[in-house]
């Protein structure tokens, strides 16, 4: 909570005027928050001096590595799903990750971003070996220290898809588009055809 | 501050939140895997969870509710 103090206050202070270069600290360049509060630590010895005080979450927690000033050579890359952690801290040298926006390709030293991602592919290439799977959705925040970090609700190699199913799919929602009647139903007609039809040009590409 | 009106995605549009489009998107996606990864998939698609309304702070009822997420 105390770590965004810096960022509320400038915001606070600056937000009413424009101005042509607002500078706002990310997570990697701020000071890291002291693993221990000095003063509660003072104050159980005092009370307490045979137990030890209790370790807060701080003091577990890794402190972010900072910014370094020249661009390092290989991104690392944290890539999670809800029931398994995919890569964990793995250095990699590129990350191809399919933004909304389009497929956006992180290299070491990329500017920070949080991308959303849609249906479609993540390319990771290490050396010369490139590992495919296709992610259903999720968000990719790369930080300013070249980690990044990849979540998404459901990710599977490309090889695990049924083209069949995906065929069929394809065909059943594109019908249920035409004869969807609410909002609702269509929205989510129109997404099971972007979801076949990324799912089809994924096996295909 | 001018505020623009931002494009939102059609499924906002249509009133459907982030999470409902990218669990939709996921069990669609689990909904075309081939045969053993299908079935381990459908484990994850299954929630559990019991529901219980409150009045004058005593529970009124509870039920029980086991889905399958696509059903």
């Amino acid at each position: 909570m105390y770590r965004h103090g810096p960022r509320l206050l400038t915001r606070a202070i600056g937000g009413g005027v424009r101005r042509s270069a607002a500078v706002r600290a990310f997570s990697t360049d701020l000071a890291v928050a002291p693993s221990e509060d000095a003063a509660f630590v003072e104050a159980w010895r005092k009370l307490a001096p045979n137990i030890d005080p209790p370790k807060t979450p701080f003091a577990f927690m890794k402190p972010r590595p900072p910014t370094p000033s020249s661009i390092p050579s290989k991104l690392t890359i944290n890539f999670v799903l809800p029931y398994q952690s995919e890569i964990s801290n793995k250095e990699v040298d590129m990350v191809i990750v399919p933004a909304t926006t389009g497929q956006m390709g992180v290299l070491p030293g990329h500017v920070a971003t949080i991308a959303e991602l849609k249906p479609g592919l993540l390319y990771v290439h290490e050396g010369s070996e490139v590992t495919k799977y296709f992610v259903s959705s999720g968000f990719a925040f790369v930080h300013a220290n070249s980690i990044t970090d990849i979540v998404a609700v459901e990710a599977v190699p490309v090889d695990h898809i049924d083209p069949s199913l995906v065929q069929k799919g394809l065909a059943d929602f594109t019908q249920k588009l035409n004869s969807a009647t609410t909002d609702f139903e269509k929205a989510e007609a129109q997404i099971g055809i972007d979801v076949h039809s990324a799912l089809n040009a994924a096996l295909s590409g | 501050m001018a505020s623009t009106a931002a494009a939102v995605p059609f499924w906002r549009a249509a009133g459907m939140t982030y999470i409902t489009y990218s669990n939709i998107c996921a069990s669609l996606v689990r909904g075309c895997l081939k045969e053993p990864y299908r079935s381990d998939a459908g484990a994850r698609e299954k929630v559990h969870f019991a529901v219980s309304k409150w009045a004058n702070g005593k529970p009124e009822k509870s039920s029980i509710r086991s889905d399958s997420h696509s059903e």
